[in-house]
């Protein structure tokens, strides 16, 4: 069923449509946050204003965003789905020749007091492009090599824009937000597996070709691996960030040290412990009750969204809150399993809880989205 | 584009279907995530709750205070003062090479020192604190710490280290202290943690060493909290340590400097001993070296200067010196003699100049010869034809035997540093280290204290000590310990017979006091303080047969290092005797001339309250002996300062 085929009356109008926006992820949203503010303030070692203030500031634009962005029509971002995705992309190429150089990687552009990443705006003007592309698609094409090319040219093209940045953790998110939206439109499981396969032999590759001149990574991408599979080789320099890690959140234990009162964090153990780490300084503090509970609210995000996507009969906003929520779990995912060492270290912030403005606003905004498909469904 | 009913129901049929199989495999991670969780925080917590704690916690060491070592009386020899340094950390300091060049400014460091600390800071750690300069002026020290704010990183600091007040007096007997390496940690077990505290100071020679386990006392521990750059948070608890216990030595400092100042240039040593309960009351070596500038860490031209030395500064003579006892040998063979029953006090033997066994010809050091000897002549006149001939008749083993019971050819148990053994040779020494049989030849040598016979300047202190008190004491270097006295263990009888003792004591006092005396001119003439001894004068030389045809070469036409030593023991009083001992002068010539001499000033001074009396002085040398003892160098007791004197 097409946006063309709604039945208008039935569609909430004006003011109303805050009524009908989905309230349940609105308040889990804003409860991860909020342990993210409680954290970042516990971290500065009681201070509100060194990261609290200004994460809690952008949140809360990024709030009025997701409304903003929640009032206006479905069918009218539907329309949007290819500027945007054009417009990241352009930001993409921009910054790979002149973004701002941090950490190694050239991955910002400065607009006004924020700090925009264009990698990070992708992960969902790709969804809507992919859900956009798969509406307007007949299905029976879905599987039709043609048909699965083009998806996949739009997936991997800011792919290698983003790896060559280099930032290796969003340019496997952005792959497999890509792909998530593909495998719920529907494209044939042959091609997943064929996928899986490739993977395989690409990683048999990666490791046989390191020290050639053809070796795919850079060096310090490879020893994040080496560290991942061995950190106690080098537990003062490379591997020092996870076994730091996994001391925090274990020495947590199962009710935690208390607030504000994690001795790793504190007394700086941890390495980036306000943005990828934070969830160690969380487990310290509260212990397993408090890192599973977390991980339980992550869950009833995702649950509430996978829940709107059902109740949507709308295909593209249905791909697009699956895609919305997938890429959400991606993150949440790597980032955990990196910090719990089961995973090497890419560098993928904790959605809603790390330090940093642009990866917030434009996950909000991506809530936002997933607000707009919900109030703006088919009734 | 429009879609039939049916098509559209089977496309949002396999949404839900790829949804439902995508939201199955989230939950199956989030499951994957829970467990590990779980895995972590709860089964392996214990493990990390301890790592997060040896992360946090650190044990630093408190290094207690180092025993003092004092005189008999309680003069401090080895103190500690205070120490202003300045060190710098790597991380508070941020750009080190701009700060340590301000701190250059600030107080004297030469570029040399600031290329090194800066390597040095470089090369550890960056919370690691680097010592950038010590023993600072407290003005320099009050600069640094005025100018704090322009100087991140840079602590000044006080600390404790070792300074000898009383410098070259003690340097043999003290030592020095240095910082840890590794050739100390060799062979420790397990080594006292306090040693691996970057430039702690143990003893490396000397007292200091020998006594370094009551003197390093024992650590205290403080349980600090640290961040991750190692820095300091704040300190949980506190356990002081032990200071080290404080030493106090037998050495009078008095005597010792008087020894020091006496001796002078000469490469020399001397050693008295109390003859009641073996207490060495000065021991003194020279040349001497400063030890001071071993614990700030010697330059190397400083350090070349003591090496090149052709007299030895860093050599302790008096214990490690191993030398030919010459005619001060003589007490023992004639002891052993008379107590194999060869000789009474009374044989005689003729001196023509030399004897002959085996077809070689063995001189007397008089080639006329002294005619029909008794024991007495043969000592104070030290004949040695006499010890030819009783020697061959009593046979080495006997002597060697007698010359241990003495004190010789054994190592004592004081807490210095290259103690010899010296050689006290018999048949089956020789067989063995040398794998060949012992000639007549060499009981010959032997007698008269050459050859293969080999004693320190203590030794032979202990041996006329033995010979003047007839029991066998022991030298002892350390009186008190903590302020608690050590006993003194009871000197055992040397069970010789009191008359032959008395025979070679009598022949003792004919050295210093009879008409023809060797030593004659070094009398002392108070009656309270009569002086006995035996002069030696030993060969380091071969004297070929056509030298002997020609004449002897004079000592004064040789080079310095082909003269002979000159060697002189003694004891005093002589009817009750106190003080034993022995002076050995490298290559000085004659041992009546320039041993005996020294000997009577230094036990003139151990017997005295201040300086030697001169009345206790023949009248004749009084002059002389006055000038000269106003010349010495000797320390002001009050000020601690030596005069610099040119020398003559």
């Amino acid at each position: 069923m097409s946006f063309l085929e709604y039945r208008l009356k039935q569609v909430p109008t004006g003011f109303r449509k805050v009524l009908y926006m989905n309230w349940p992820l609105v308040v889990l949203v804003t409860a991860v946050a909020s342990v993210g503010f409680l954290m970042l303030y516990s971290i500065a070692g009681g201070d509100f204003d060194q990261w609290a203030r200004r994460q809690s500031q952008i949140f809360i634009v990024g709030m009025v965003l997701m409304f903003i962005v929640a009032m206006v029509p479905i069918w009218f971002w539907r329309s949007m789905a290819g500027l945007a995705y054009f417009v990241s992309f352009v930001l993409l190429l921009f910054v790979e020749f002149t973004g701002e150089i941090g950490m190694g990687a050239q991955r910002w552009i400065d607009i006004g007091p924020l700090r925009l990443q264009p990698s990070e705006m992708m992960k969902f003007t790709l969804v809507m492009l992919l859900a956009a592309y798969y509406d307007a698609l007949d299905s029976k094409k879905t599987s039709r090599p043609l048909y699965v090319l083009i998806p996949v040219l739009l997936t991997v093209a800011p792919t290698v824009l983003v790896l060559m940045q280099p930032n290796l953790g969003t340019s496997i998110l952005l792959l497999l937000a890509g792909g998530a939206v593909m495998f719920a439109a529907g494209v044939s499981l042959w091609y997943f597996g064929g996928v899986l396969a490739l993977v395989g032999s690409v990683v048999v590759g990666v490791f046989t070709l390191r020290g050639t001149p053809w070796q795919f990574l850079h060096d310090y991408q490879y020893r994040r691996i080496d560290t991942f599979l061995d950190p106690t080789a080098d537990p003062l320099g490379a591997g020092y960030n996870i076994i730091q890690a996994k001391i925090a959140l274990g020495s947590g234990g199962w009710s935690g040290k208390g607030f504000m009162q994690g001795t790793q964090s504190r007394l700086n153990f941890l390495p980036e412990k306000h943005t990828d780490f934070i969830f160690t300084t969380l487990a310290e503090e509260f212990g397993f009750i408090g890192a599973f509970s977390l991980l339980g609210l992550y869950a009833l995000i995702i649950g509430f969204c996978l829940m709107a996507a059902f109740q949507n009969r709308d295909r593209f906003s249905a791909l697009l809150i699956v895609g919305v929520a997938a890429n959400f779990f991606f993150y949440i995912a790597v980032n955990l399993s990196m910090v719990m060492g089961m995973a090497p270290v890419v560098g993928v912030p904790l959605p809603l809880l790390s330090y940093g403005g642009s990866a917030m606003l434009v996950l909000l905004v991506g809530f936002g989205l997933v607000q707009s498909a919900h109030v703006h469904r088919p009734r | 584009m429009r879609r039939s009913a049916r098509e559209t129901e089977d496309v949002a049929r396999s949404l839900t279907r790829r949804t439902l199989m995508l939201g199955g495999g989230m939950a199956a991670m989030v499951a994957v995530l829970g467990v590990r969780m779980r895995y972590l925080q709860v089964d392996q917590a214990d493990e990390f709750k301890l790592l997060a704690e040896e992360n946090r916690i650190n044990i630093r060491l408190i290094p207690p205070e180092r025993g003092l070592i004092q005189d008999r009386n309680g003069k401090v020899i080895a103190g500690n003062e205070q120490n202003y340094r300045v060190v710098i950390t790597r991380e508070a300091a941020g750009d080190v090479d701009l700060v340590l060049r301000r701190l250059a400014g600030i107080i004297p460091i030469t570029p040399e020192e600031l290329e090194r600390t800066i390597e040095e800071v470089k090369a550890l750690r960056a919370f690691v604190p680097v010592t950038v300069a010590e023993r600072l002026t407290w003005e320099d020290f009050s600069k640094v710490a005025l100018n704090a704010p322009a100087l991140p990183g840079v602590v000044p600091e006080v600390g404790l280290s070792r300074r000898y007040p009383l410098d070259t007096d003690f340097a043999h007997v003290v030592g020095y202290v240095g910082p840890v390496s590794e050739k100390d940690l060799e062979g420790l077990e397990t080594p006292d943690p306090l040693l691996k505290i970057p430039k702690f100071q143990i003893g490396k020679i000397g007292v200091e060493r020998w006594m370094e386990d009551t003197l390093r006392g024992r650590a205290g521990t403080k349980r600090i909290e640290v961040n991750s750059a190692g820095r300091v948070m704040r300190e949980l608890e506190r356990q002081e340590g032990d200071p080290g216990l404080d030493i106090r030595l037998t050495i009078d400092a008095e005597v010792q400097n008087f020894a020091q100042a006496r001796l002078g240039e000469e490469s020399a040593a001397a050693v008295v001993m109390d003859v009641t309960n073996g207490d060495v009351i000065c021991i003194a070596s020279s040349p001497s070296f400063d030890p001071n500038l071993f614990v700030r860490g010697i330059s190397h031209t400083d350090y070349n200067l003591l090496m090149e030395d052709d007299h030895r500064p860093l050599a302790n003579k008096t214990v490690s010196g191993a030398y030919p006892p010459g005619s001060t040998f003589k007490m023992v063979t004639a002891l052993a003699a008379l107590e194999a029953g060869v000789i009474t006090a009374d044989t005689r033997v003729s001196c023509p100049g030399f004897i002959e066994f085996g077809g070689r010809r063995f001189h007397c050091w008089k080639r006329a010869g002294h005619g029909t000897v008794s024991l007495q002549r043969s000592l104070s006149e030290s004949c040695d034809v006499y010890y030819y001939d009783i020697a061959q008749k009593v046979g080495i083993d006997k002597i060697a035997e007698m010359g241990r019971r003495l004190g010789l050819g054994q190592r004592f148990d004081l807490p210095m540093s290259a103690v010899t053994e010296g050689i006290m040779p018999d048949k089956a020494w020789k067989m063995e280290r040398h794998k060949q049989d012992w000639r007549i030849g060499d009981t010959i040598n032997a007698s008269i204290g050459q050859g293969y016979v080999l004693t320190s300047p203590l030794q032979l202190a202990v041996m006329t000590a033995r010979i003047a008190s007839g029991r066998a004491v022991s030298p002892r270097l350390v009186r008190m310990v903590n302020d608690q006295a050590l006993p003194v263990p009871e000197a055992p009888p040397l069970g010789l017979t009191p008359e032959h003792l008395a025979a070679v004591q009598q022949g003792m006092y004919e050295v210093v006091n009879g008409e023809r005396g060797t030593a004659k001119s070094s009398r002392i003439v108070d009656p309270t303080l009569v002086m006995a001894g035996k002069t030696g004068t030993s060969q380091v030389r071969n004297i070929s047969a056509a030298e002997r045809e020609s004449g002897v070469i004079s000592n004064d036409d040789l080079p310095w290092n082909r003269r002979d030593h000159a060697l002189y023991v003694g004891y005093a009083p002589y009817d009750a005797p106190r003080y034993a001992i022995s002076v050995v002068v490298e290559h000085g010539g004659g041992g009546s001339t320039a041993a005996a001499p020294i000997a009577r000033d230094i036990l003139l001074r151990a017997l005295s309250d201040g300086m030697p009396a001169l009345e206790a002085y023949p009248s004749s040398q009084r002059g002389r002996i006055e000038t000269m003892l106003n010349e010495l160098p000797l320390r002001d007791p009050v000020t601690g300062i030596t005069p610099v004197r040119t020398r003559a």
